[in-house]
């Protein structure tokens, strides 16, 4: 399996399994929640924080 | 096997000391001494070592040889008495301040003149992360002080990169425990005045600045305050630089400690302990170091139980290095959670 930056600390993160295009996966030094924004090669991009929805 | 013996063997370091010998696979307990407390049971003053060792403490002036010896006494005693005590052990390890200055004009402005300044050029300041090397060659060691500890390795990484340098203002806040304090009571560790307080402890000009400085090469600015804890220090450095990146931080901090043992980036975006917590390190000879950024400011956080990584559980470290053992011998613990 490759390995691709961390856009926010630039560890390598090396996922154990077969990662799809959008699936998000944190980063093992900073937290960072990532989504993989492609996998030929593999890049990740840092996720949106989910907004709080109000029901309105 | 190395024989090690505890001169100071009743005050809290001297118990975390004995702690980690009885625990180590290298190290056998030699001599424990005390002048307050000789003849009794090591476990009457530390009890949590029922049943790890039926040693008594023996009186300082009948010390013994032995292969390394630590002495954990309060200021003043090891300055006098190092030149008697090496000839007892090839390997010494000091934990009191009294040879950590390079420099003994620094002991006539920090402590007293000191008596041996000769000495001072053979000690090694005990700190792995940065003098591992000279260490390894060491007889004499003096192991760091525990704000001092908690401070240098926060800043260091800032140091080496060059993010921070000598011209710029940094602000140290330090929040102490009351085993730092020593086991000795007064008034003020009295539980009815310690229990609770926030209390700035020596505001301007603590012992351990002059360690900081000597190491770091900084100007610092630092206030201790003591705080509701047992055992834990957390420092926190404020720099004042501008156009720092947090990218930049990230390579400084895993430049500086991405080998170390015993030094832990914590910084994260995600959980309750985002950044270095006393808590979290308690029992362990780790220090935790974070950092956060902004446009004008880089803070820098540390955080150490006094008594391991800012006392004993460096000192052991520090001689498993000078032995050439595993540097990590005796010291595998890794905390608990929730604590």
């Amino acid at each position: 399996m490759t390995s691709a930056e961390c856009p926010v600390c630039e560890a390598e993160v090396e996922p154990e399994w077969e990662v799809e295009r959008g699936e998000i996966i944190d980063c093992g030094d900073c937290g960072a929640e990532l989504e993989v924004a492609d996998t030929e090669p593999l890049e990740y991009i840092e996720a949106p924080e989910l907004e709080e929805d109000w029901g309105e | 096997m190395t024989e090690a013996t505890v001169i100071g063997g009743s005050g809290y370091t001297g118990g975390e000391l004995l702690r980690l010998i009885v625990g180590h696979p290298q190290l056998e307990l030699g001599q424990v001494t005390s002048r307050s407390k000789e003849r009794r049971t090591v476990t009457s003053v530390h009890p949590n070592l029922r049943g790890a060792t039926d040693a008594r403490f023996v009186h300082p002036d009948d010390l013994e040889d032995t292969d390394l010896l630590f002495t954990a006494t309060p200021h003043g005693y090891t300055m006098e008495e190092m030149p008697r005590l090496r000839d007892h052990a090839d390997t010494v390890v000091d934990l009191s301040g009294d040879f950590r200055l390079d420099d003994p004009a620094g002991y006539d402005e920090w402590y007293d003149e000191h008596p041996n300044p000769g000495m001072l050029d053979e000690a090694v300041y005990g700190v792995p992360e940065l003098y591992r090397d000279e260490i390894r060659d060491a007889s004499l060691i003096a192991a760091a002080g525990c704000n001092a500890t908690a401070s240098i390795l926060a800043l260091h990484p800032l140091v080496e990169s060059g993010i921070v340098d000598d011209e710029d203002d940094v602000v140290l806040d330090v929040k102490a425990s009351s085993s730092a304090g020593g086991a000795s009571a007064n008034t003020a560790s009295h539980h009815a005045e310690r229990s609770r307080v926030v209390r700035p402890y020596a505001p301007t000009s603590h012992r351990h600045q002059a360690e900081i400085e000597q190491e770091t090469g900084l100007d610092v600015n630092m206030t201790v305050h003591a705080i509701e804890m047992v055992r834990g220090i957390a420092a926190t450095a404020h720099a004042l630089v501008e156009g720092v990146e947090e990218k930049e931080l990230w390579k400084a901090y895993r430049g500086a400690y991405g080998d170390e043992p015993f030094v832990r980036v914590a910084k994260s975006r995600r959980g309750v302990y985002r950044y270095p917590e006393p808590k979290v390190v308690e029992g362990t000879n780790y220090c935790d170091v974070g950092f956060e950024v902004s446009d004008d400011r880089v803070v820098a956080f540390s955080a150490v139980d006094n008594m391991m990584k800012g006392s004993a559980g460096m000192a052991v470290q520090s001689a498993n290095i000078a032995l050439g053992y595993d540097e990590g011998a005796g010291l595998g613990f890794n905390g608990m959670h929730p604590v």
